[in-house]
């Protein structure tokens, strides 16, 4: 998906709630889990599980650290 | 024989006749002042905090597919099965700040469905029609892709008959009570259901993950047994890694797969019921945890050739039904009661979804057909009796397509579902961020995209069915002249195309100065949040009113 439009001209406060900085780490685990040159391997093995499978699943963690850190970066702090 | 699995049957049904219960009581529960509005029977009154839209969206997003079709497609494929996993990782960094883009302006102007936005961004009644048919038509394979998963667990306990009625007549009578209660309580049934659902499927993934490895003889050799079973087959496109033919498959078939899920009528219902913008991005955060329980689940799909799992005959002489290796690894390796557990997270995890996407296409129905065609004036206690009926007729369109038609192909159902509905990407998704885009170039890109994707499908045949058409989703690239054995998904293509067309379009209409509407909806909207004092207050919640008045 493109990146965000810049909007028509919005009220400050508005502009504080949605546009961060932050917001561009949301692409590392979009991109990260779709490059299968990372993972497409079967060594080395952890626990049995091949590269392939434990990576992926390894990607989930990935995925809500960032989402986590965003949302705790950008969440509004008590200004309503 | 159903004999042989008596105790299965037993806590099957017990745990089954427990949620149907529960499902009437849900109407009582968070109690609405007034049931007889399209917000309280469909949206569960917008007011889900964060625990239950974490159920609610769970729930709905995975469904008894999950549980049933994905190992099942690692059992027969195996790596390009795993696609499940980054589709599910990519898809909530993607609509994080989307969703609550659509949450805002949703709750702002009382929007109920994704058309209702559409026809109010770009003041355009057809490509409104457009996204709401689109919505309800890939809708419609997925409810039946849910009673595949409840009847693969019946046929693995023996439950089946002779003739077509007796076989199927247990999935109807689980429809009729599933259609009744939807019909009284509305979201706030599956809501409800779905604490249950969830917790009996952790249950039975947790015991699963460790217990048949032990079983089996550990991770290792259960990923060896894979990787044998795969070299002895003649299928040059299976294996437990990919291979250089179908790495862009996997890797666009995930990406489209996270585009379209949230563009699903039934995963907005959920969004849209939620309380204000933290809860969702909140949920974001935490969705994924079902996401490494569908890892864990595309695995069991290993554990079954490890297991030396044979699945049951299908519905044609010869073929087979691989649908049924879940069940089956279940009934082989557990105790009888457990694996009746096991069942009946199953059947209920075909419940919940279910009743999501029979409100949610009945509500695109009543907001964008029947108000918008039929009866202008439909008052709130209108709309919310005509969807319940909706949702009832709904569910016996699903019903239909099962008894009907070969249930052997659910995966490739919903997989043509996501080629459509990634049609209305540009339209619903772009459109909350950009009014870029003209509106007669939108519904020009619907239609060429929809035509292309039509097209891809039809010339794929499958070799393991010998049918000549609509075999799958991944498009042969020697098919456009390329010199290369890669397959891609077809929706990406599509939508590509369909972009291209309605950007290319825009720019020709704008030069032409045809008019394109007026945009109901201001840039402020986008942002509002529960309390926000410029939030729609009840009484103004019409689709149609042409202006929003400014506090």
């Amino acid at each position: 998906m493109a990146a965000p439009e810049p909007e028509a001209p919005t009220t400050a406060r508005s502009r504080a709630k949605d546009h961060s900085p932050w917001n561009w780490l949301l692409f590392i685990p979009i991109v990260v889990p779709l490059i299968p040159a990372l993972f497409n391997a079967d060594s080395p093995r952890i626990l049995g599980f091949p590269r392939f499978y434990w990576l992926q699943l390894a990607w989930i963690v990935l995925g809500v650290a960032t989402t986590t850190l965003v949302y705790q970066m950008t969440k509004k702090r008590g200004d309503r | 024989m159903w004999r042989d699995h008596l105790t299965e049957i037993i806590v099957f049904t017990f745990l089954f006749l427990l949620v149907s219960a529960m499902g009437f009581v849900a109407a009582r529960w968070r109690a609405p002042r007034d049931m007889a509005h399209l917000d309280e029977w469909g949206l569960g009154g917008r007011n889900f905090g964060g625990w239950i839209t974490w159920f609610l969206v769970g729930g709905d997003l995975y469904t008894a597919y999950t549980f049933v079709a994905v190992p099942a497609l690692v059992f027969g494929a195996g790596a390009m099965g795993f696609f499940a996993v980054p589709y599910t990782i990519v898809i909530y960094p993607l609509v994080f700040l989307v969703l609550c883009r659509l949450w805002s302006v949703s709750h702002r102007h009382g929007y109920v469905t994704p058309a209702d936005f559409v026809r109010n961004r770009f003041d355009s009644p057809i490509l409104a029609l457009l996204v709401a048919i689109t919505g309800i038509v890939a809708t419609m394979p997925y409810i039946a892709l849910q009673l595949v998963g409840i009847e693969s667990v019946l046929k693995t306990m023996g439950v089946t008959g002779d003739n077509a009625l007796a076989r199927h007549l247990p999935i109807i009578i689980a429809f009729a009570i599933l259609a009744a209660y939807t019909y009284q309580s509305g979201l706030r049934a599956p809501a409800l259901i779905a604490f249950v659902k969830d917790s009996l499927i952790y249950i039975v993934i947790l015991v699963a993950v460790f217990y048949l490895p032990y079983k089996l003889g550990g991770w290792g050799s259960i990923f060896d047994a894979a990787d044998a079973k795969f070299k002895a087959s003649p299928n040059p496109g299976d294996g437990i890694l990919l291979n250089a033919n179908n790495q862009l498959q996997y890797v666009t078939l995930a990406f489209g797969s996270a585009l379209a899920l949230f563009l699903y009528p039934h995963s907005i219902t959920g969004v849209l019921a939620s309380r204000n913008r933290d809860v969702i991005k909140r949920n974001m955060s935490a969705l994924p945890a079902y996401s490494l329980l569908l890892g864990l689940i595309a695995l069991l799909g290993y554990m079954a050739v490890a297991a030396k799992v044979k699945p049951l005959p299908g519905a044609s002489a010869g073929s087979v039904d691989s649908n049924t290796v879940v069940p089956l690894l279940f009934d082989q390796q557990f105790p009888d009661w457990f694996a009746g557990v096991a069942y009946a997270a199953i059947g209920i995890g075909a419940l919940v979804p279910a009743a999501i996407m029979s409100i949610a296409a009945a509500n695109l129905f009543t907001r964008n057909i029947y108000k918008e065609y039929f009866k202008r004036d439909a008052s709130p206690a209108q709309e919310a009796q005509v969807s319940k009926i909706t949702s009832m007729l709904v569910k016996v369109g699903a019903l239909a397509f099962i008894i009907f038609l070969d249930p052997q192909f659910s995966i490739d159902l919903q997989l043509i579902g996501g080629v459509i509905i990634l049609q209305t990407l540009p339209a619903v998704a772009l459109g909350l961020y950009t009014r870029w885009f003209h509106r007669t170039a939108l519904i020009v890109g619907w239609v060429a995209g929809m035509g292309l994707g039509m097209w891809m499908l039809y010339q794929i045949p499958n070799a393991a069915t010998k049918r000549a058409h609509f075999g799958g989703s991944a498009f042969p690239l020697e098919k456009f002249g390329f010199d290369t054995k890669m397959t891609i998904y077809v929706g990406i293509v599509a939508v590509l195309v369909n972009l291209a067309v309605a950007a290319l379009l825009t720019l020709i209409l704008r030069a032409a100065k045809v008019a394109d509407g007026v945009d109901n909806t201001t840039p402020d909207d986008y942002f509002a949040d529960e309390g926000d004092p410029r939030v729609t207050p009840g009484a103004e919640r019409d689709a149609d009113s042409a202006r929003e008045p400014v506090a």
